[in-house]
């Protein structure tokens, strides 16, 4: 498991019943940070049972998010880290790897993104980057942080039978 | 690993075999540097091999369509070949497979320039 630290602008999140810390971690506002979340995460991922497809589909996911905090949100700010954190939540019948990405830029209006899969937009230079995440995630949320920033968080479902394996090897592994 | 180019001619079609990562960063800068340096050349006729890119982000793919762009309104072409998998999956979700001319055999794409 990931160290992770607490930084005074960031107040350690409260788990709910259920829910595993994987990663609770600032990161600078670096492309070398998108690097080291991708894989960092990636991991997790495939220690949530994910095959190989799915873990592609989350890092690509991660890895736009990213670069939007650290690109757009934060411009590259040394002293505006990016915030990450990931939980397994289990309960009853699901699992679902949650992952919340935080920076501290201006924030932006989700409906006003342009569309990229418009006419008009289709051979634009940028701007795929939320619509990819959508696409690859099961949910993706997005919300205005106070007094600045946004968070941005990705679902993806874990199946109940990989949930049901890892459990049991799990068990397996304590007795 | 960022990604590695190589430049080849065959015919009067410019091959650009590509491999590793095209990401934000060295990798996509190095697609369009390439892209912009062969059009100013007069290069007309691009043919991107994609068969060793292992990884494409959204910057990439901005890089990929950016360079159609230059080199369209300089009065060329570029076509795409080898897609693996993923990427071809990545082209069809962002509805650009159809804004490409694709191969799969490279004598085949470059014939298709004549």
């Amino acid at each position: 498991m990931v160290a992770f630290r607490v930084d005074t602008l960031w107040l350690p999140m409260a788990l709910n019943t259920g829910e595993t810390l994987v990663l609770d971690q600032d990161y600078p506002s670096t492309l070398e940070s998108v690097d080291v979340a991708e894989a960092e995460i990636l991991k997790a991922a495939g220690e949530a049972g994910f095959d190989e497809d799915e873990q592609h589909r989350i890092g690509m996911s991660v890895r736009e998010c990213m670069v939007n905090a650290v690109v757009h949100g934060n411009r590259y700010n040394r002293r505006k880290p990016v915030h990450v954190n990931v939980v397994v939540e289990r309960r009853e019948q699901r699992a679902r790897l949650i992952i919340r990405i935080a920076d501290q830029g201006e924030g932006f209006e989700v409906n006003e993104v342009p569309d990229p899969l418009h006419d008009n937009n289709l051979l634009r230079h940028s701007g795929r980057g939320l619509f990819l995440m959508g696409a690859f995630m099961d949910d993706m949320k997005v919300r205005r942080l106070s007094p600045r920033g946004t968070e941005v968080t990705l679902v993806k479902n874990i199946a109940v039978r990989k949930t049901a394996d890892r459990i049991r090897d799990e068990e397996t592994e304590i007795s | 690993m960022s990604v590695k180019l190589n430049t080849r001619q065959v015919g009067d079609v410019t091959v650009i075999d590509l491999s590793g990562r095209i990401t934000l960063g060295e990798g996509a800068s190095a697609l369009r540097d390439v892209l912009r340096d062969l059009t100013a050349k007069g290069n007309k006729k691009i043919l991107l091999n994609l068969g060793d890119v292992t990884y494409i982000d959204s910057s990439g793919i901005g890089e990929l369509v950016s360079g159609f762009t230059t080199v369209t309104n300089a009065g060329g072409t570029v076509k795409l070949l080898n897609l693996t998998k993923r990427v071809k999956d990545l082209l069809q979700i962002t509805k650009l497979y159809t804004v490409f001319d694709v191969h799969d055999d490279e004598a085949h794409g470059v014939r298709s320039f004549a």
